[in-house]
């Protein structure tokens, strides 16, 4: 039961065998760990290069401004409206990027998000639209179209993007000019038809990385506002990619994906956290608990005694119980055949 | 463009998807979990027989 | 004191034969070190004989793929991230580098499964469990900044989709996956810094307390284990 160690100190814990084991006094056989490394990496370098040659790998275009408003100006000229009147996703995302109340996810009072705060700042009226038709040259009609928009009271400038984001839903595009059926819309129907033109021209994606310095290496405006409209979402809805698809574990077209996050991804699919404004957080606290439940295994009753009752063991060492049993018991006294000293011993730890 | 210069087998076609009750997994996915446990079993099973070393 | 000593005798350990050196830090992590993992413990030549299993190749068929992954991540390093979407070569590495991620991903787990069914954490070897676990989640921290970098629609869509349940937790304060610089220095150098730092660790430890040995047979469970019960907790490898 007790025994004293090298160190003086008593322990007195009993054997538990899910968690300590006889150390081997048995027999020990020759083996290459060096030659087996390199077979390894040559086997393992072979198998990728040939699944390199027969399935190469996925390399899909990214989306552009230019590109989504090109193909859908009426969704683009719908998010551009909710960047502007501030009701799109990211305007009222919250922390980090703006301080929209209630809007930062929690459990009970815990709540990160909202306790980290804002740390990348957008502001989706001023990044989005206006500052972008600023860098515009030559347009004395935008101009003027931001010169009253900014001059508006705030309620005025309400009722302008509320009827016009009634209307753009019904938006069509023709002789290469956004057409928005007329509307008490002031200022803002100018300004969301010259925004759909920059961004077809491809200038607004250069305005909104470059918006700073020349070299840009950071994406998250211009993300933020496709990401915002239906076009970005429903190639990736065709891939299977959304969240709600399992999405999170795979890849464009056939090609595997992540099967390891497979774990992550199925507590998207359950309630609650597949319908609740905080289910991020919730998937993220259960993947937090199990990865450390993982991690302690070796200190949990019950789950460490899993691979003993299970007894795949005996499958893995069955040569070695063939050979115990044809010594007669005893944990691997002496070895029957010759072998060479073993590894030299070093004093206690 | 999408580059698949080199390849022998084309995977940028629309996946196929296995729809199992809630389960939604794609064939290529599945492919590669049903390998990891067959390898899994696999090398439990099939005798290792060290070259040189060991009594029988 | 100043002692004239020939550079070949302080390296034959004459400076640690001085007894006010025995003090030295360089000593003392010097003798630590050899007391832990003496050069045949470090690199063994022989494994114990219950060591025999197609099983026990995963942990290294794992580490041979690391390997192929970071020479690959170093050939589109040297070629830089945009290389491979305008070359075929670069195509060609990029794809290597993702299969090499993908059997990596492969041989680990199969590695873990292996390890939870052998109770490789007995005899004072959780340290070596836990560093493989915290492996295991780091590697896929590592290979989530990489699909970020890939500067195409995956990207583009992972990044949009992630950010929401980074944000949650408060990191995306500091972490922005919207950001490729940020994510692309992430991939290339901290985290694979942190994967070769716990690999090197786990793998230490696995030769400081070797293999695990095989759980007793049922027939001496409670009998010849009180025997050995003293010597059970030692976890010294002869």
């Amino acid at each position: 039961m007790g025994s004293i160690n090298a160190g003086g100190r008593r322990r007195s814990r009993r054997f538990n065998p899910d968690r300590d084991v006889a150390e081997w006094h048995g027999a020990y056989r020759p083996y290459d760990l060096v030659k087996e490394f390199i077979i390894a990496l040559v086997v393992v370098a072979i198998l990728v290069t040939g699944l390199s040659i027969v399935f190469s790998s996925p390399d899909d275009q990214p989306i552009t401004l230019k590109s989504w408003s090109t193909s859908s100006p009426a969704d683009f000229a719908q998010t551009a409206i909710t960047e502007l009147d501030g009701t799109s996703g990211t305007a009222t995302y919250g922390p980090p990027y703006n301080s929209t109340p209630g809007a930062a996810q929690s459990i009970g009072p815990f709540s990160p998000e909202a306790w980290f705060g804002v740390h990348h700042p957008i502001d989706t009226a001023s990044d989005y639209v206006i500052g972008p038709l600023q860098t515009l040259p030559n347009r004395p009609a935008l101009t003027a179209a931001l010169s009253a928009y900014s001059a508006a009271s705030s309620e005025q400038r309400a009722q302008w993007t509320a009827a016009y984001e009634k209307s753009v839903a019904h938006a069509t595009f023709s002789g290469g000019q956004l057409v928005v059926p007329a509307g008490p819309y002031g200022p803002v129907g100018t300004m969301i038809t010259s925004l759909t033109s920059m961004a077809r021209s491809g200038a607004l994606d250069g305005a909104l990385l470059s918006s700073r310095q020349f070299y840009g290496t950071d994406y998250t405006k211009p993300l933020l506002f496709i990401a915002d409209g239906t076009y970005l979402s429903n190639i990736a809805q065709n891939q299977h990619l959304s969240g709600d698809q399992w999405g999170m574990m795979n890849e464009t077209g056939n090609y595997p994906g992540q099967a390891w996050l497979w774990l992550y991804t199925l507590w998207y699919q359950v309630p609650p956290m597949n319908s609740s404004s905080s289910g991020d957080l919730q998937v993220w606290a259960i993947m937090m608990v199990l990865t450390l439940l993982l991690a302690l295994v070796p200190f949990i009753p019950g789950l460490r005694s899993i691979p003993r009752w299970s007894r795949v063991y005996r499958i893995i060492w069955r040569q070695h119980y063939r050979d115990e049993a044809a010594r007669g018991p005893g944990t691997g006294t002496g070895p029957s055949v010759p072998v060479r000293t073993p590894s030299p011993a070093v004093s206690a730890e | 463009m999408q580059g698949i210069l080199g390849s022998l087998v084309d995977l940028n076609h629309p996946g196929h998807y296995i729809h199992w009750g809630f389960i939604q997994l794609s064939v290529a996915n599945l492919v590669v979990i049903a390998l990891m446990v067959l390898v899994f079993m696999v090398a439990l099973v099939v005798p290792f027989r060290r070259h040189g070393g060991g009594e029988r | 004191m100043t002692v004239d000593l020939n550079p070949d005798e302080a390296t034959a350990g004459a400076a640690a034969d001085l007894p006010e050196d025995a003090d030295q830090w360089t000593a003392r992590l010097r003798n630590a070190a050899l007391e832990a993992l003496p050069p045949q413990r470090l690199m063994p030549d022989r494994q114990p004989a219950y060591v025999a299993s197609w099983i026990y190749v995963f942990g290294v068929l794992t580490l041979a793929a690391l390997a192929v992954v970071i020479l690959t991540g170093m050939v589109l390093a040297i070629f830089g991230p945009a290389w491979w979407h305008d070359s075929s070569a670069g195509l060609f590495v990029n794809s290597l580098h993702l299969w090499s991620v993908e059997v990596f991903f492969f041989a680990m787990v199969v590695h873990l499964w292996g390890k939870f069914f052998m109770a490789a954490w007995r005899g004072r070897r959780r340290a070596t469990w836990i560093t493989g676990v915290v492996s295991f989640v780091v590697s896929v921290g590592a290979a989530f900044t990489g699909y970020l970098s890939q500067q195409n629609f995956d990207s583009q869509w992972i990044s949009t989709q992630a950010k929401d349940g980074i944000n949650a937790t408060g990191a995306g304060a500091i972490f922005n996956v919207t950001n490729f610089g940020q994510m692309l220095m992430w991939h290339i150098m901290l985290l694979p810094l942190v994967v070769a730092i716990l690999v090197g660790l786990h793998i230490l430890l696995v030769r400081r307390r070797g293999v695990v040995p095989p759980f007793a047979e049922p027939a001496e469970a409670g009998g010849t284990e009180a025997v050995n019960g003293g010597l059970a907790e030692s976890g010294e490898v002869r």
